[in-house]
């Protein structure tokens, strides 16, 4: 966090210089271990071992904080009969299909009352082989489980099969001793974590997890997030203050492009794009959202995906046409950028825009990048700079090895000047869900544009190309509502400036007869009288006012500083803060009061604004029939969850098992120690040839890959260098691409301080200057020594300083929920010197493949 | 030169009242002429670091249409005018020489760039946008199910844009009936 995040942990400090002990876990010290009480070495790619022994460790001692494990989490809730877990089936959970590699999850339901399984439980029981091509769990970022509203439950939580019991059993084998074996951690490091965090934890205090998105970047990535999820549960550290998650992302709006998505599987707030199977039609997309007969605020998903698609197609879009369903293109399923990338390498791909993005550096497999992106017909990169992604055919490595011809490379480049965030208005979301609007300083020089006018003039230029048409294919283009007013600067007359206020009206929404703007997606409506393009982001302009950009000086406010900027939803800082106070309403304790029952008033009332409907009393109890947001009941904190409840035991929305489970990295060095499964047998993988894994146990010829290594950023770069390595600044700091490694190492394969090695893997090869260094140790696993090596990722052959690209290392194999890529861990082999150049670059390669007889073509890995 | 021996700081810093050398002894009437730029600055932006997604508040200051500095809003809760490293150095991001103010094109099989309009640019993008779709349409799988789309035409990039551009992009490609479009947040 001090590397990548350095102002942010700011509040660290302050935390710590309060008393607060920090602890940091990571495969190389670093600045923030240099700032923590305790830093813990790692094995890259064990997390899930590690806190499953801490899981354990609370468990097996009752340290839980059980008062608001039976109130608030779905611990008490009783799962089928017919749940078998990894420990009987060695590694696999009940459902495992082998042939298509997914799970049925069926038996991993809530017991049945009744005989028949409630239509919210059983509607997300089919297809998990599609919703692993469509990253459906991604949708569940904000939609949570859709199960019954009132499964049986045990209060006593003795029952063998409630999920207390079940995660008893599960972590049971992560001891402190398997921790030891399986992540090169001492059992007493191990136990010291485990102490500090359960003592740290429950009515009066609470215990604060921070990642750093390196996490997502895992085959098991989002099970790791889901572990941390299980022990803040256990711990009553979710929904309170000085607790949670902090998921740290990496880019200043990134978490806007997850919410307002430029991905291929969702549609703004979460709602999903419709899949050609399960969607044809209005009606069943809805319902696939909504779920009948869950609890919860997706009971409106009528009133948001109405909302979206009248937004989307303005007048055309009708009840009598469905609000013009019919015009959203449809998913067959796996779009994502990496299938992407392959189509590309075999000619399916026409066109590619890059939008202030450097695949050719900063994705997975940086050949297969550069060689899809020489197969198109054209590419348009939109950037401040001219990055490797502009330039893969005449300066890429590919070119070196003879794999580019220039003379050869038909695919057409168009390289086209971007406007800084300084000259141009609008907002970004930061990792916390706050929106902050930029006021533009001035207006770019020359042909610079900001991505809204670019978009903006090519959709009126493509509309006017299709003007006339009577294709019917065409009419989504020609029915889009795409009026947006135009100002001043930096072009003139009909080349204007779109004006970005009224784009975030639209997002938020408004009443269509009057233009007046919604102040809450609860004023939406499903009869097209309402339109909004994003119903998590309404209230953004509630009263006509742009809420971005109110700037209340922080020290004007209390340590919430609600009046700076707007987060989502309804300006609520922290989620599911409800959870704060407890059953009753009351603060679970006097220092940690946040959100609180105001019983005189009769509302909720605290430092935030509550995530709970105001008025709503902690007695309510719903009716039994009761459906959706009155289904909540009063003391049922997680308002988007099927059952109202935090999730310790996921019976819906994920690919690859209801709790998460030590699997290795799918290229890894050692056997797994905890089960014969050796790898997550559920995860997206691409059996080709041009994207060969290194061999990992059982298989053979593993030791060709001897090292672990894994990549992060440095506190003077940013990501694929496309905003650092041009800056003289930055580019001075941190002048060459290097990689460290322990002294150890260095001697065991002759490496010199300041010297040169070559990091091989099945992709590629790339040379570093070397950095022998304390900061990465060796670590006993599984009874023998192992060395890992780490890498920063930024360089390319563009910029004011050149290196190699770690990325070109990595294979593509992806996490099944998201489709996410397995970056942060992989295996390798160093030796001293620089690597070849030219075409003996791809012989060195080709002879490792030879030598590990890598699993290129046919065959199902471990 | 009696005047300027008086005028020595460091005899300045004995005599006087600032004995630590921390103020009226080491100044100079250079340094008093000086004058820092945010205060001569025209105008004024509150603004968010486009680095990572901490969200730190920035003031941009801007003279004769330049960018002269940038510096962290210290009204900001995040960040209480702090900035890092990169937050600091935008001021060279923004105003790096090394920026691209025209349009360059590559033509098929050409071994280097040449400039072009951007009007005819973003005509030659248009026509191809359209081309691609027209060629790659596909109104029904090989299942026989209504798709509606085009695998022709994908995009990768947000994570660094606004939401406002986002939606828009969203919204044109999804129009389009292109669905390969994706962001660092599938990275």
């Amino acid at each position: 966090m001090a590397e990548a995040h350095p102002v942010g942990f700011q509040w660290v400090m302050e935390a710590k210089a309060r008393g607060a002990k920090v602890i940091h876990v990571d495969p190389r010290f670093t600045r923030t271990s240099a700032l923590a009480d305790t830093y813990v070495p790692i094995r890259a790619g064990s997390d899930i071992a590690f806190l499953g022994g801490i899981v354990n460790h609370v468990l097996s001692n009752e340290l839980d904080f059980r008062d608001y494990v039976v109130a608030y989490t779905n611990a008490a809730t009783i799962v089928s009969g017919d749940f078998r877990d990894t420990d009987d089936l060695d590694g696999l959970f009940s459902g495992f299909d082998p042939e298509t590699r997914t799970y049925d999850p069926s038996s991993w339901q809530y017991a049945e009352e009744q005989e028949e399984r409630s239509a919210a439980q059983a509607d997300d029981s089919g297809d998990t082989e599609t919703q692993r091509e469509t990253a459906a769990g991604l949708q569940s970022e904000s939609h949570g489980m859709q199960v019954q509203g009132n499964p049986p439950r045990d209060p006593s939580l003795q029952h063998p099969n409630c999920v207390y019991q079940i995660l008893k059993r599960h972590y049971a084998r992560y001891t402190p001793e398997m921790v030891a074996r399986t992540c090169g951690v001492s059992e007493e490091q191990f136990l010291e974590v485990a102490q500090a965090w359960a003592e740290n934890s429950r009515r009066d205090r609470t215990t604060a997890l921070v990642y750093s998105v390196g996490w997502t970047q895992h085959s098991v990535g989002v099970q790791y997030i889901r572990t941390g999820a299980i022990l803040q549960l256990l711990l009553g550290n979710m929904g309170r203050p000085g607790g949670g998650i902090m998921a740290l992302r990496g880019h200043a709006s990134i978490q806007g492009s997850t919410d307002i998505p430029t991905l291929f599987n969702l549609l703004p707030g979460y709602l999903p794009m419709p899949n050609a199977e399960e969607h044809q039609s209005l009606e069943q997309w809805i319902d696939a959202v909504r779920k009948p007969g869950s609890k919860g605020f997706w009971s409106n998903a009528g009133a948001y995906g109405v909302n979206l698609l009248k937004a989307y197609w303005g007048e055309a879009a009708t009840p009598e046409n469905d609000f013009c369903f019919d015009y959203l293109p449809k998913i067959t399923g796996d779009h994502g950028t990496y299938r992407t990338v392959m189509d590309m390498i075999d000619g399916q791909v026409k066109g590619y825009f890059l939008l202030g993005q450097n695949p050719a550096v900063g994705s997975a497999h940086g050949r297969a990048q550069r060689l899809g992106m020489a197969n198109l017909d054209w590419v348009v990169v939109r950037d401040l700079f001219e990055i490797e992604s502009a330039t893969f055919w005449k300066t890429s490595p590919e070119v070196a090895t003879g794999e580019i011809v220039p003379e050869q490379c038909r695919t057409e480049v168009f390289l086209m000047p971007a406007a800084s965030h300084t000259e141009k208005e609008g907002t970004f979301t930061q990792t916390q869900r706050m929106l902050q609007w930029r006021e533009k300083a001035l207006d770019p020089k020359g042909d610079c544009r900001s991505e809204l006018w670019f978009f903006y003039h090519l959709g009126r230029m493509v509309r006017e190309r299709y003007a006339g048409s009577t294709d019917e294919r065409d009419r989504p283009l020609l029915d889009l509502a795409w009026d947006y007013p135009t100002h001043g600067g930096p072009g003139d007359g009909e080349w204007g400036e779109p004006d970005a206020e009224a784009v975030l009206k639209e997002i938020n929404g408004y009443e269509v007869a009057t233009g007046r703007p919604l102040s809450s997606f609860t004023e939406m409506r499903d009869d097209g009288s309402t339109l909004g393009g994003c119903w998590i982001y309404t209230g953004v302009f509630a009263d006509g006012v742009n809420q971005a950009a109110r700037r209340k000086p922080g020290a004007e406010q209390g340590y919430v500083a609600p009046e700076w900027g707007w987060a989502w939803p309804a300006n609520r800082r922290m989620l599911y803060n409800r959870a704060s106070a407890d059953p009753e309403g009351r603060p679970w304790s006097e220092r940690k009061a946040y959100v609180w029952w105001d019983e005189a008033a009769q509302e909720w009332t605290g430092h935030d604004v509550p995530d709970f409907e105001k008025t709503k009393p902690p007695t309510y109890l719903p009716a039994e029939d009761a459906e959706g947001v009155a289904a909540i009941a009063g003391a049922d904190p997680f308002i988007m969850q099927g059952d109202g409840k935090g999730a310790l035991f996921v019976p819906q929305g994920l690919i690859d098992g209801p709790m998460p489970t030590h699997y290795e990295p799918v290229e890894s060095p050692f056997r797994n120690p905890f089960y014969a499964q050796q790898a997550n047998p559920t995860r997206k993988d691409y059996v080709r040839e041009d994207n060969p894994m290194n061999p990992s146990p059982p298989e053979e010829h593993s030791e060709v890959f001897p090292y672990v290594f894994t990549t992060s950023r440095l506190t003077e770069h940013h990501t694929a260098g496309g905003m650092s390595r041009y800056v003289a600044r930055l580019a001075e700091l941190q002048p060459e691409m290097f990689v460290e490694v322990s002294p150890e190492l260095a001697a065991e394969r002759g490496l010199e301080n300041g010297g040169f090695a070559t990091i091989v893997t099945l992709r590629s090869a790339i040379e570093a200057r070397v950095l022998v260094t304390e900061r990465l140790s060796p670590l006993r696993v599984d009874g023998r020594v192992i060395h890992q090596v780490w890498l920063p990722y930024h360089w390319g052959e563009g910029g004011l300083v050149t290196g190699d690209s770690a990325n070109d290392l990595i294979g593509v194999s992806l996490d099944p929920n998201v489709l996410i890529q397995e970056s942060k861990v992989g295996t390798c082999d160093v030796q001293p010197g620089r690597r070849p150049t030219g075409p003996a670059l791809r012989e060195l390669v080709a002879d490792y493949l030879r030598r590990s007889q890598g699993t290129t073509g046919e065959g199902e890995r471990p | 030169m009696p005047k300027a021996f008086l005028g020595w700081p460091v005899l300045r810093q004995l005599t006087g009242r600032d004995t630590l050398g921390r103020g009226a002894a080491v100044r100079s009437p250079r340094t008093d002429a000086t004058v820092a730029r945010t205060e001569t600055a025209d105008s004024v932006a509150r603004s968010v670091c486009p680095y990572c997604a901490v969200g730190c508040g920035q003031l941009v200051y801007v003279k004769d249409d330049e960018v002269v500095q940038i510096e962290g809003d210290p009204d900001s809760p995040v960040n209480r005018g702090r900035l890092c490293p990169k937050g600091s150095a935008s001021k060279n991001l923004v105003t790096s020489p090394l920026r691209q103010t025209t349009v360059k094109y590559r033509a098929p099989y050409a071994t280097d760039w040449v400039d072009l309009d951007l009007e005819i640019a973003m005509e030659m993008i248009a026509d191809r946008v359209v081309k691609a779709r027209n060629d790659t349409w596909q109104e029904l799988d090989e299942k026989q199910r209504r798709v509606r789309r085009t695998l022709g035409i994908a995009s990768l990039g947000g994570a660094t844009l606004d939401n406002e551009e986002n939606y828009l992009i969203k919204k044109l490609f999804t129009a389009m009936g292109a669905i390969q479009i994706e962001n660092q947040a599938r990275i």
